[in-house]
């Protein structure tokens, strides 16, 4: 029921669909991930340790958790390329907040709080001016993290409470940490979202056709102010957990992964050009992409090769559907 | 002719960039000297020609993302040609970087147009690609400035009447750019190609083709680039222009080439790049950290887009105004 929205705007949106009919999205993640799985477990004894996959997932909690309402702004055809300087910024407020002796909870609220505002201001920018969002969020990209150097300049901060530690480190059992925890009950609370409820439906719809949407009544400014809020607020527990795990502050925190965040949603099948994409496909490209990194972490591959992998993955992934067609619709010309 | 080009988005700009400049001047006067104008300029220039680039492809409704990935391996991959070969004629290699530069701006068109793939999505992957390839190039090593040859590193200080050849590149490019734009069949239909791809199509412009061309000469600007970056700062490595992507499309953005493709002018983009470059010159004149630069850049483009778009009729977005909305401007105008 969740995509089945049929879009007649473009030739190449028309593919898309196409290609939903053949096969989904999601169970070929599915394969991929097995066959990473046994891939790593074949090359590293120690891959299958249940703290060792543990460890793993520390890779891209933080990541994911923003991925899943990145997913559903760029199913309602926006995108927010702001999510890391928001991190930076709220970071950088929690430190401050820490340095003058707050306690664990009201740091964290200030993190959350200020990631909360970011996104306010973003959606703010983008649907009380009409500005495209991809040059609103570039612009307060520079804005965010600038405001970060400006505070903190070339400095690191690393009082922060006792106890604090716990949102970034903690286990709440066995080998299950807080981020995991955290990241699987979000995980549920955005599927419900998405897939479960006239706001999600919204979402699509807007999607497709924004000018449909709203001459068939839905409030296209203000769905789209509280997505980019949305993105806001997971940014800001994001920026909590990664403080946290770090233990300190910097300006040049999580930089760079506005990219790998825009990665693992495409990668789940949402499309760039809106209107299509699950939940279940982003938390798979999720666990895929960490399942990779991490594999290719246990054969001492360096970092910047991995991205080299995620890259020629992103791009495979997005023409194989594309070539697929074309093949199958030269079949179809040859009979 | 006067009062409409101060009336345009590129006079306004044009006047915000002379204020801020004489502005600073006011409170340093060393800094609207000839040399230091023509100093801005020259630091300005790879910045100029990458946003000139970048220009075309944001006509064409699409976005490259991979300018400053391409910088950095043609750069490498130049340097340690001269590296090997230090005795290697000036213009075989220009025209190696050149050609580099052309092949990897190729395969993101090849992309978008064969395969119909969102640039974004292209873009973003060959970025990395380009960035982890120079990395297995080079094994993460540094060329120093003592590994190159001195016609390598000369090249772009070189002064012609007092302006360094780097300048004249910029200038070169500008000039083209503006013929081409402005004049040319070609040039024109990159502006047909993204303000309406349908009526493009219908009136005979393969518009596949058009934004092929526009990542082409994005690619093959960003490969000049690339060694002039490399010979200019005497080093390369793998983090060379790492996040300068997004200074170039601020740049556009700044100078009033649409998001959503069509319009923007070579003068609007030189003056965008240039601003950046006055702001990023005269932040340590006037005694302010570099550290606000960033934040300044921010707001700017911010405020640029918002005047933007309460100047220009968003044709695109008119219809989810609100009814009155559209009546007044439908009137005021």
């Amino acid at each position: 029921m969740d995509t089945t929205i049929k879009k007649s705007v473009t030739p190449d949106v028309m593919l898309t669909s196409r290609l939903q009919k053949i096969f989904r999205w999601e169970t070929f993640l599915i394969l991929i991930v097995f066959l990473v799985c046994v891939m790593n477990s074949h090359l590293s004894p120690y891959f299958l340790d249940p703290w060792n996959l543990s460890d793993a997932t520390f890779n891209f909690t933080e990541k994911a958790l923003i991925a899943l309402p990145m997913a559903m702004l760029i199913i309602a055809k926006e995108i927010d390329i702001s999510v890391a300087a928001i991190i930076s910024l709220s970071s950088t407020l929690m430190g401050f907040v820490a340095q003058m002796g707050a306690p664990v909870y009201a740091v964290a609220f200030v993190g959350i709080l200020a990631g909360a505002a970011c996104g306010l201001f973003n959606g703010i920018l983008v649907t009380r001016f009409n500005i495209p969002s991809i040059v609103v969020t570039i612009g307060t990209m520079s804005l965010f993290r600038g405001i970060s150097y400006i505070l903190l300049g070339d400095q690191v901060v690393r009082d922060y409470p006792d106890g604090f530690e716990f949102f970034g480190q903690g286990y709440v059992y066995w080998v299950f940490s807080f981020e995991l925890v955290l990241f699987v009950f979000f995980a549920l609370v955005f599927y419900w979202l998405l897939h479960r409820t006239t706001f999600g439906r919204y979402t699509y719809a807007i999607g497709n056709n924004p000018t449909a949407s709203y001459y068939s009544g839905i409030k296209v400014d203000k769905h789209r102010l509280i997505l980019f809020s949305l993105v806001g607020v997971m940014s800001g527990i994001a920026s909590v957990l990664l403080t946290s795990r770090l233990g300190s502050t910097r300006p040049s925190i999580a930089m760079g992964w506005e990219l790998s965040i825009i990665t693992m949603v495409v990668l789940g099948g949402v499309s760039i050009l809106g209107g299509s994409g699950t939940i279940a496909g982003v938390v798979l490209a999720v666990i895929l992409m960490g399942l990779v990194t991490f594999g290719m972490g246990l054969l001492n591959i360096p970092g910047i090769v991995m991205t080299i992998i995620v890259g020629v993955m992103l791009i495979t992934v997005v023409s194989l559907p594309v070539l697929i067609t074309f093949y199958k619709n030269k079949k179809a010309k040859a009979l | 002719m006067l009062k409409r080009f101060i009336y345009s988005r590129e006079g306004v700009l044009s006047l915000i960039v002379l204020a801020m400049f004489f502005g600073v001047g006011i409170m340093s006067p060393e800094f609207i000297s000839l040399t230091n104008s023509i100093s801005i300029f020259n630091d300005t220039s790879i910045l100029i020609m990458l946003a000139l680039g970048q220009m075309l492809v944001i006509l064409t409704r699409c976005i490259d993302l991979s300018v400053a990935a391409n910088v950095a391996f043609t750069g490498m991959v130049v340097a340690m040609i001269n590296q090997y070969f230090p005795h290697m004629n000036m213009a075989l290699l220009i025209v190696f970087c050149l050609l580099i530069g052309a092949l990897l701006g190729a395969i993101n068109g090849l992309f978008v147009w064969l395969l119909k793939v969102p640039s974004i999505v292209i873009t973003l992957g060959t970025m990395s690609i380009y960035r982890g390839a120079t990395f297995l190039l080079s094994d993460g090593a540094w060329v120093n400035s003592h590994q190159m040859s001195e016609s390598f590193i000369g090249l772009p200080r070189y002064e012609i009447f007092s302006i360094p050849v780097l300048s004249w590149m910029a200038l070169a490019v500008i000039i083209v750019a503006f013929w081409a734009m402005k004049f040319s069949v070609w040039g024109r239909n990159f502006y047909a190609a993204g303000g309406n791809p349908m009526a493009a199509f219908y009136s005979g412009v393969n518009v596949g083709k058009v934004q092929f061309y526009a990542f082409l000469v994005s690619g093959t600007l960003s490969g000049l680039c690339g060694y002039l970056w490399v010979s200019r700062f005497a080093v390369a490595y793998v983090d060379v222009a790492n996040g300068f992507e997004l200074q170039v499309i601020a740049a556009c953005v700044i100078g009033g080439i649409s998001i959503v493709g069509g319009l923007g002018t070579v003068i609007g983009c030189v003056i965008g790049a240039l601003f950046i470059g006055v702001v990023n010159n005269a932040l340590p004149i006037i005694g302010v950290s570099p550290f606000w630069q960033m934040a300044i850049s921010g707001t700017v483009i911010i405020i640029a887009v918002i005047a933007n778009s309460t100047s220009d009729k968003d044709k695109a977005r008119i219809i989810l105004r609100k009814p009155d909305e559209t009546m007044d401007s439908a009137q005021a105008h």
